[in-house]
């Protein structure tokens, strides 16, 4: 802890350890350090360190390229002006008549720039006004304004990411699936020491066949059928024991395996579910169907198959060095001598292999994203002709896949034939031995025939035992694919302590909002009031932000900065689920799923009653048309099914919304891809939609927002105007200007849709 | 396009802003020069975007531009653009994902986190872009140059 006084005040306590020094000997006596940040580059944007100071008297700062430090004390007309670009922040010192400085930083210290300019503007102020300084609230976050709680430094809702890899022994994380079936897997493993044992009966038979009735009869004595009839039935009696628990055990064993893999299968689907559109926007579908598809799959064979032939493997190979050691330690030793070098040799080559593996299922998923990528748009491709090109991608993706491959068979064909080599080695260092052996009659040739047969299964297993090590690593490059998206926390994550609202009157307030989508800030500082039952118009240039702001709203993404409240709760501290059950979303492209028109529109409500569904139908106009297909309610839809025009599509869209009966309802260009006169039916169906709800309705033609209360026009992620058209008419500024650009040149803003619409499709 | 006098001219004011004044008299403060594609032909296509983002003009390439222009506009870029160029990779802390890099680039030693393989993009044959937890772009040229210890630990990733 540090008790110096001039440091001990919030925001200085953990100011590093190598600057501290330096920092104290330019501060004088009753200057206390308000807030500091790094700033990590240089002007010429090269890494290195320099830092910023407000204190209560001045803003203070050391250049990273600079050994000297400069100083500004407050004093009115002060400005500190934040931007950023890149994925770099620049702050700059402004007085009324210039610049007068500039620091750069990456964006790893923006919340601590927040918080610097936080208090910098404060200080600013009362040094102007003279007044006391109120500090800022230390327990709230400068970024989100989410509280923090008093026992962390860091905001927890900003600071999510998790920067621990996971481990590398993935594979036994799959324990947390396996864990309900302990019951029957350890009866398996009971079931395999019994097959096991059993299978090791026979060799230890021949050593009394051998030395009392070969050998004494190749001596000139008799054969007693009896002992002879005794130690077969000992054959005949292990092999069948073998057979029947070996049975036994693959039985339950591959049950078990297939359960968990499905267990594992529909929780990594589950999770993905959960995760926000974020994930999914950075994502191949190729590659995230391939992980939950194969790789689940591929991992219940090894379960089933690899990995208890493995185990097996490792029962037998102890029990059988027992049974060597306990006949004869010194032919024991010989015969296992060559075990540590294969052991060796299966660890040097893992590594190789495994890296390897990885590889090949990552080319594989750039082979599979290839074909997610075409077949859903094969429209464009035909209609540009390109069907030549989409094949040479392919191609190109294979040979990559080829290539990959190719490497990794070099090492891995040499693999088996080595393990074969060794194993000829083997036996033969254990057939010279033992005829050495044999020769000073220290052994039985019953022994050594023993033996032989022995390591005969023995390197056998090994052989196959080398094979493990690449399908292990193959399961492990899988498991941990699939515990990425496990792992995977939701950047949309659920409260811990959530709110519930049973009703929602459907007030919505925006605060100081700011999100950017990776380094590309596409809303700044938007805020925004929307009364209960209110409409509210959302237009501007298409780029401006309308749909991201919308997505903040139905938090699909969450907010950089700033908050979203709803009836005064911020939307975070809401479960996911409940709230997104207040919104009804109508989107340009409404989606069908694969199923009934009656399913669709149920989509929301899967409880409806066919009154209620017929009902928002009708509300929704998109009645009449479905009673004139073949199959009314109970046509097809979706991929594969009937084919519907957009505007019907729209209409089942707007349907669906209805029937949930949201209190807050958003329209995302809802009428902007289908021709005048279906908007104008769709229009009827959005006047019943829109009616007593909260409604946010962003259209491309400004005509069809005739209704709205308030009209907000974005430009480049803010709020320039707000009002009712009236009024932003007669003000003559954005609004006018981008209606007057509509009613003067339809046929732009034809030639706009269509190429927007394009856009859509392609 | 030949322009070797183009029909505007550049200056700064005082808060540091790029003007730009156009020969018929518009005046625009705080442009920004743009590079049409950062990556593939940095040199050719730089596009003078006002404040308001709307394009002013374009020039093929800055050789064209005369001495006073062409420096407002490097210096303008140099002091936006940011995307290191790894030299060399000294130290991952694990080839699994989440992964910390050491990195030395063309602009310091520095370390950054990777947040899945996904994050390294292939542009062209031998060029990569690498975005860290904070989406700073980081180039990789061309692979083939790097020493053998990075290619080494940037092969587990690829
Ligand atoms: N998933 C995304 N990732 C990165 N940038 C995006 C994404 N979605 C939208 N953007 C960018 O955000 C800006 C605002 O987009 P959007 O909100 O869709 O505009 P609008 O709906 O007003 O046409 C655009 O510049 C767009 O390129
Ligand atoms: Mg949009």
């Amino acid at each position: 802890m540090n008790t110096d006084p001039l440091l001990a005040v919030s925001g200085a306590q953990h100011l590093p350890g190598a600057w501290r020094t330096e920092v104290e000997s330019q501060l004088s006596g009753n200057e206390e350090i308000l807030a500091w940040m790094e700033v990590d580059l240089d002007a010429r944007l090269h890494f290195s360190p320099g830092l910023l100071l407000v204190t209560n008297h001045r803003i203070l700062a050391r250049l990273p390229d600079e050994m000297a430090w400069q100083d500004w004390p407050f004093r009115a007309g002060l400005a500190l002006l934040q931007a950023d670009h890149a994925g770099v922040g620049t702050l700059e010192l402004h007085d009324d008549h210039g610049r007068l400085a500039r620091w750069r930083y990456t964006l790893t210290h923006n919340i601590a720039a927040q918080r610097l300019i936080e208090h910098f503007e404060q200080q600013v102020e009362s040094h102007a006004t003279g007044q006391q300084a109120i500090c800022p609230v230390e327990g709230i976050c400068p970024n989100c304004k989410a509280p923090i709680p008093p026992d962390e430094d860091e905001c927890p809702v900003c600071h999510r990411e998790i920067h621990v890899p996971p481990s590398t022994w993935t594979l036994f994380r799959l324990w947390r699936f396996a864990r309900p079936y302990r019951g029957q897997l350890l009866l398996g493993f009971l079931l395999m020491l019994g097959a096991t044992a059993a299978t090791l009966v026979s060799p230890y038979l021949y050593m009394p066949l051998m030395d009392e009735v070969l050998i004494p009869f190749q001596n000139g004595q008799q054969i007693e059928p009896g002992t002879v009839a005794l130690y077969l039935s000992g054959l005949f009696g292990a092999a069948l024991v073998s057979w029947g628990l070996g049975w036994a055990k693959n039985y339950i064993l591959a049950l078990v395996s297939e359960r968990i893999s499905a267990d594992l299968r529909t929780t990594t689907y589950e999770h993905l579910l959960q995760l926000s559109l974020e994930y999914f926007g950075a994502k191949r579908t190729g590659d995230l169907m391939a992980r939950i598809g194969s790789e689940t799959d591929r991992l219940s064979v090894f379960l089933s198959l690899h990995a208890l032939d493995f185990i097996t493997d490792v029962l037998m190979i102890l029990m059988t060095a027992i049974i060597l050691f306990s006949i004869n330690p010194w032919l024991a030793l010989v015969t296992l001598l060559p075990l540590p070098l294969i052991a060796w040799m299966i660890h040097f080559v893992r590594d190789r292999l495994r890296t390897g593996f990885e590889k090949i299922d990552r080319v594989w998923g750039e082979v599979t994203s290839v074909l997610a990528d075409t077949i859903p748009g094969i429209r464009v491709v035909k209609a540009f002709a390109q069907e030549k090109r989409e094949a040479m991608r392919f191609r190109e993706a294979n040979r990559h896949n080829l290539l990959i491959n190719d490497k990794l068979n070099r090492t891995w064909s040499l693999f088996s034939p080595t393990v074969s080599l060794l194993t000829e080695m083997g036996l033969l260092v254990v057939w010279a031995f033992g005829i050495w052996q044999v020769s000073h009659n220290d052994i039985t040739v019953g022994t050594l025939t023993a033996f032989l047969a022995y390591i005969g299964r023995f390197y056998g297993r090994l052989d196959s035992m080398s094979r493990i090590v690449s399908v292990t690593q193959k399961a492990a490059a899988g498991a941990k694919r699939i515990f990425d998206i496990l792992d995977h926390v939701s950047s949309v994550p659920e409260p811990t302590h959530p709110v519930h609202l049973d009703r929602l009157s459907g007030q919505i307030e925006i605060r100081d909002a700011g999100f950017r989508y990776g380094n590309r800030a596409v809303i700044r500082g938007v805020d925004l009031t929307i009364a209960p039952g209110e409409m509210i118009g959302l237009v501007g240039h298409s780029g401006s932000g309308k749909s991201s702001l919308v997505n903040l709203i139905c938090r699909f993404y969450d907010l950089s900065e700033g908050a979203i409240r709803v009836d005064g709760v911020d939307i975070r501290s809401l479960q996911v689920a409940e709230y997104r059950k207040h919104i009804g979303l109508v989107l340009q492209e409404p989606f069908l799923f694969f199923g009934t028109i009656a399913e669709n529109i149920a989509y929301g409500k899967p409880d409806a009653s066919r009154k209620e569904i017929v009902a928002a139908a009708r509300a929704a106009h998109a009645h009449e048309f479905i009673l004139r297909l073949p199959h009314g309610y109970d046509s097809l839809v979706g991929e594969r099914g009937q084919g519907l025009s957009g505007g019907e599509r729209q209409r089942i869209s707007i349907a669906r919304a209805l029937l949930i009966d949201p209190r807050i309802l958003i329209l995302d260009e809802a009428t902007s891809s289908v021709d005048t006169e279906t908007e104008k039916e769709i229009q009827k169906a959005l006047d019943n939609l829109v009616r007593g709800r909260t409604t946010i309705a962003i259209a491309h033609r400004l005509s069809t927002l005739r209704q709205a209360d308030r009209l907000v026009v974005m430009d480049r992620g803010k709020i320039v105007e707000i009002g009712p058209h009236n009024e932003l008419m007669a003000r003559q500024g954005a609004y006018y200007r981008l209606y007057q650009a509509q009613a003067r040149n339809v046929d732009t803003e034809m030639e706009d849709t269509i190429v927007k619409e394009a856009k859509v499709t392609a | 396009m030949k322009n070797l006098t183009p029909d505007f001219h550049l200056s700064r004011n005082a808060f540091g802003r790029l003007v730009y004044s156009h020969n018929d008299g518009e005046v625009h403060e705080g442009i920004v020069p743009v590079r049409a594609f950062p990556i593939q032909a940095p040199e050719s296509g730089i596009a003078l975007v006002s404040a308001e983002g709307h394009e002013l003009a374009w020039i093929d390439s800055l050789t064209n531009l005369p001495e006073a222009e062409r420096m407002f506009i490097e210096e303008e870029l140099a002091s936006r653009e940011f995307m290191p160029e790894i030299r060399s990779i000294r130290q991952v802390s694990s080839f699994a994902t989440p992964s910390t890099w050491q990195v030395e680039t063309d602009r310091g030693n520095t370390s950054f986190i990777l947040k899945g393989e996904d994050d390294i993009r292939r542009i062209g044959p031998t060029t990569l872009l690498i975005a860290d937890s904070h989406s700073i772009h980081f180039l990789v040229r061309d692979i083939q140059a790097l020493d053998k210890h990075s290619r080494k630990l940037l092969d587990r990733f690829l």
